[in-house]
């Protein structure tokens, strides 16, 4: 188990590396100048003045290094400097937005938590919806729950997310005017109102997540179960004379649960690069938004480190699914 | 067909006159509701947009300022926007667009994954190779790449080949170049499992070339697939395709597309919701129904569940 999870470990590496130079690479070729908005009487040589301060007259394969370090030693120091009160990172550059003047990551620090809340539950909820739904269909294949639930989650990973989102809107802001259809980030939730509208402004966009990530997930699982209530296993258990519920609820869920797993992991990035569109159709400022403010504010720094913490992120849950399964599944290390 | 259902089958079968497989394919999938009713929605969709402008000639870029905001009528079937312009109209326009880079995509993803598929599964030195930038294409972060991707080269784009045709060109180029890994790697599982059939190893006795062989035995077996996955990469491509103008990094402004009319009309959302449902009901039933067509597909394609 040691050498598989080193195994993989390490083929991660390189595959963070390569993605950090692909990304830096794409945005070489990008025209944005950061001085750009600066006003014109500004003198050439102090132009290029602040170019260097920016480092832009360094080759790009030191720009790549510096970005590097910048992104793997002084950021993680600052962090480093913050929770302990220490002050390694003194002094050092960090990554600086150049729309906003200041570091990158403590402009992605105070929208993670929008991000976190509003996705994540709208994820958890799809997960805790997709399991029962997907070992109820295969347990009563072909019954009319089967045949619902296929087509609901048909059509819940078809009717794409802005599409589900507008349309909640349209019946429960405009039409019903229940919830708000904009999501307030400045709200303090410190008393029961408070936290009712707090709840009220997240239901939206939890069901629209939740829906389309439960289509998915349901289907998983119940491709699984399937699998699993045919294999002799179960007709051993059902032939000890086990009942029914200790059958399906300690035999098959438990084995149909390993694929399942791992599916999940490999979906929680998908929690912060995939809810975009999701936070730019009902306004939650986290960081999609951030990302799409940022693109369009031809603002590079931004959008390189998201985009790379995405991509991290994406790599980082891979490597979990692939040790999860190892550990769930013993056949799988072949070591 | 012939009268398989009477008793004496055995007979039957062995004297019957062979048929084209496709037949029975197409027989398989008959009997799949879902594709069968996706087939028709998806080809009606076709219709009304393709031979849809031929009979209606209003022109989708006209702004009848005088006719503005006006409710579905004879007129106007779906009424009209802020402009005057009639959505009936638009929404044709916009369809023929979204389908256009919902095809082209498609056909740019699945001819790239067919062919990294089979390189990869058929020449052993390049399988390590290609199949590790498969992951990594896999691990890339995909919807802030494209975003990222029609930000830089637009404009750049857009001065070469006038803003329609390179928009559509960059759009078509960066879908296709982010969605071929799954048709990639179902390819080159296929041909993996058929590289050791024996009609594989009788054709390389007689000495034909690697080209020969996979043109003319290993691709027509992996030709279900692809089609699955080309089936279900229009429905990517079009959510895709939509996506990126709803958040507005699309086509400009006054080129409608679905995505782009469904972004449009969410600042009238208060007063107009019904211009939002339009758009949004036209991609959510173009991609559901080449879902279903997918799914009918898959089962009608494979042999085994086609016996039964």
């Amino acid at each position: 188990m040691f050498t598989y999870t080193l195994r993989r470990l390490l083929l991660a590496v390189p595959t963070v590396l390569l993605i950090s130079l692909v990304i830096f690479m794409l945005l070489e070729l990008a025209p944005g100048d950061p001085m750009a908005d600066m006003p014109l009487t500004i003198p050439p040589e102090v132009r290029a003045k602040m170019r260097e301060a920016l480092g832009l007259d360094q080759p790009s394969y030191v720009r790549y290094l510096l970005w590097l370090k910048q992104f793997f030693w002084v950021e993680p120091l600052h962090l480093v400097d913050i929770w302990f009160g220490t002050s390694y990172g003194e002094g050092m550059q960090r990554v600086v937005s150049w729309q906003t003047r200041s570091p990158v990551v403590d402009l992605i620090a105070q929208r993670l938590p929008q991000t976190l809340w509003v996705v994540g539950m709208g994820y958890f909820i799809g997960v805790s919806l997709a399991i029962p739904i997907g070992v109820l269909s295969a347990y009563k294949q072909y019954s009319w729950f089967d045949q619902l639930g296929t087509f609901v989650s048909m059509i819940g990973f078809s009717v794409p997310t802005f599409f589900t989102g507008v349309l909640l809107i349209v019946v429960f802001s405009v039409t019903l005017n229940w919830l708000p259809s904009i999501y307030d980030t400045t709200l303090v939730v410190n008393s029961w109102s408070t936290f009712v509208l707090q709840v009220k402004q997240m239901i939206m966009p939890i069901m629209v997540l939740a829906l389309f990530n439960a289509a998915q997930i349901s289907r998983f699982m119940r491709a699984s179960m399937l699998d699993n209530l045919q294999q002799d296993y179960v007709r051993t258990a059902r032939a000890k004379g086990m009942t029914e519920k200790v059958v399906v609820l300690l035999h098959v869920l438990r084995n149909s649960l390993i694929p399942v797993v791992t599916v999940i992991a490999l979906g929680v990035p998908s929690i912060f690069a995939g809810a975009i569109i999701t936070e730019q159709v009902f306004k939650v400022n986290g960081l999609g938004q951030l990302l799409i403010n940022a693109i369009q504010s031809n603002d590079l720094p931004m959008v390189q480190t998201l985009t790379f913490i995405f991509a991290v992120l994406i790599v980082t849950f891979n490597l979990i699914a692939d040790v999860l399964y190892g550990i769930l599944d013993p056949r799988i290390r072949y070591d | 067909m012939t009268e398989g259902a009477v008793k004496p089958a055995a007979v039957d079968q062995a004297e019957r006159p062979p048929r084209n497989q496709w037949l029975n394919v197409w027989d398989q999938f008959k009997t799949h509701k879902g594709a069968l009713v996706g087939a028709a929605v998806f080809l009606t969709i076709l219709i009304f947009v393709l031979i849809g402008p031929l009979l209606w000639k209003t022109d989708p870029g006209f702004a009848n300022l005088l006719m503005r905001n006006k409710v579905p009528s004879l007129q106007f079937p779906f009424g009209t926007d802020e402009l005057g312009r009639d959505l009936f109209a638009r929404m044709m326009a916009g369809g023929k667009v979204s389908l256009a880079v919902g095809l082209t995509a498609m056909s740019i993803a699945v001819l790239l994954g067919t062919l990294i598929g089979v390189t990869a599964g058929f020449f052993k030195g390049l399988d390590g190779i290609l199949m590790r930038l498969t992951d990594l294409f896999l691990a890339l972060p995909l919807l802030p790449l494209l975003l990222v991707m029609v930000m830089l080269f637009r404009e750049s784009l857009a001065n070469k080949l006038g803003p329609e045709a390179g928009i559509f060109i960059l759009m078509v180029i960066s879908i296709g170049a982010t969605s071929w890994m799954q048709t990639a790697r179902i390819v080159r599982g296929e041909v993996l499992a058929l590289r050791e059939r024996e009609f594989v190893l009788a054709a390389r006795s007689i000495g034909a070339p690697p080209v020969k062989m996979i043109l003319r035995h290993i691709l027509p077996n992996t030709l279900s697939p692809i089609m699955v996955a080309a089936a279900l990469g229009i429905a990517s491509a079009i959510i895709v395709e939509s996506a990126l103008s709803f958040l507005g990094m699309g086509f400009p402004p006054d080129f409608p597309t679905w995505g782009r009319l469904l972004f449009d009309a969410v600042d009238h959302l208060q007063d107009h919701p019904n211009r939002v449902l339009l758009p949004g009901i036209a991609i959510s039933l173009t991609v559901l129904s080449v879902n279903y067509i997918g799914d009918g597909l898959r089962d009608a394609l494979d042999p085994r569940i086609r016996g039964r």
